[in-house]
């Protein structure tokens, strides 16, 4: 086969024999390229504006080398036979058609994620919390969890406020950030602060009712004890910060002359 | 009350509306009644409105349309950035941003400052009304 010139071919040349494919220098580019290999093609036809492109049709047909392919397949453009479908199994008519078009329900590809965490929200950050028992509160960011919930802790011992979900709309997120490294807070999830089941006790006497009562009310020992270690690391190095001790104890208000949108937290 | 800050080629302004506002601009020449050629450092040099602008008592010595190369050396031989954070007026201007940028904990810093000062002043205002009445 002869070329009307190779430096118009759209692929190289093909060797003539295998000796000349091992001693050519340029093999390693010429081998057949792996479907995964090729690099997606960028247009040979490049935009003079938006929708108008630099070369006609007939032009883009010599370009694109349509002439050589057609060439190498003796006159017409390569045909591949269709892969032969499988016939489908027969399919049986059903037994049982419903009186009336039910809809179905259009297609749904969401998957819950937790909500977007505000960028000025990161580990060690201190918050403010604004409503709720603990309102005004201002108090240290440890984790969000997969519900999306803040995990927050005061800590205990300096303002009140112990290991505790908070969603994050109700938090103004401050510039100031505590040191968070010595905290291991992988145990805590959503789990962990959901409401306690209770195995159902049969209705029992007056008195033994009561008693239960009174159990519940009380934290367990194990959260005490979990909310004591977090504390510790963070206790100190919130003391390492002058004044940080004393700012997370006092509650947050806005005074006279205070404006919110203008105020930088 | 003759004026004393006069719409000059050299004269220092600040502007006060606009895109560049807050910005120390030098008035490097006057277009018609209303509006100036004005120049900075950092900016590209261009017109004004002279409402828009607030005279200082800043000037430099300069010839009408300077290039960019020499109003910076001018600006740099009148030591124009040190007068004006030196002079009132750019004190205030630096304590209003100082204020204006403060963080969450440096205002409650500020706040524990404030108490303790005026703790320190009473007892010395303590001591000395002691002194006067005893």
């Amino acid at each position: 086969m002869t070329y009307r010139s190779s430096r118009f071919l759209p692929f190289p040349p093909p060797f003539e024999s295998a000796e000349q494919e091992d001693h050519c220098q340029y093999s390693e580019g010429r081998r057949p390229m792996a479907p995964k290999d090729r690099k997606p093609h960028v247009s040979r036809n490049p935009d003079l504006i938006r929708g108008v492109g630099k070369y006609s049709r007939s032009k883009m047909y010599h370009k694109r080398g349509l002439w050589a392919i057609k060439a190498k397949n003796g006159g017409a453009f390569p045909k591949h036979e269709k892969k032969a479908v499988a016939a489908a199994p027969a399919e049986k008519p059903p037994k049982f058609y419903p009186a009336d078009d039910v809809k179905k329900p259009l297609v749904n590809k969401r998957k819950a994620r937790p909500t977007k965490l505000r960028a000025s929200i990161t580990p060690g950050t201190v918050l403010i919390i604004l409503a709720g028992r603990f309102k005004g509160k201002r108090v240290v960011f440890l984790k969000q969890l997969t519900s999306g919930l803040l995990l927050v802790t005061g800590p205990f011992k300096i303002n009140g406020v112990p290991l505790r979900r908070v969603n994050q709309a109700y938090v103004i997120a401050t510039s100031t950030k505590v040191d968070i490294s010595g905290v291991n807070v992988e145990k805590f999830d959503d789990k962990y602060f959901g409401k306690k089941v209770e195995k159902k006790k049969k209705k029992g006497e007056g008195e033994f009712f009561e008693a239960e009562k009174e159990e519940k009310n009380t934290l367990p020992q194990d959260k005490k004890d979990d909310q004591k270690t977090v504390d510790a690391a963070l206790i100190a190095s919130i003391e390492a910060v002058p004044d940080l001790k004393s700012y997370l104890g006092a509650r947050f208000s806005l005074k006279a002359g205070m404006k919110p949108h203008e105020l930088v937290f | 009350m003759p004026f004393k800050r006069y719409v000059e080629v050299g004269r220092i302004a600040l502007v006060n509306y606009g895109k560049d506002y807050g910005k120390l601009v030098v008035i490097v020449d006057v277009i018609d009644q209303n509006r100036a050629l004005v120049d900075a450092p950092d900016m590209v040099r261009g017109q004004m409105n002279f409402k828009r602008l607030t005279l200082t008592d800043i000037k430099i010595d300069i010839k009408r349309v300077p290039n960019k190369k020499t109003l910076i050396a001018a600006l740099e031989a009148a030591d124009v950035k040190n007068k004006w954070e030196s002079s009132s007026w750019g004190r205030k201007l630096i304590v209003q941003k100082k204020r204006a940028s403060l963080n969450d904990f440096d205002r409650f810093k500020i706040m524990l400052a404030k108490i303790k000062k005026a703790g320190v002043v009473r007892q010395e205002l303590a001591k000395l009304k002691k002194e006067t009445t005893c």
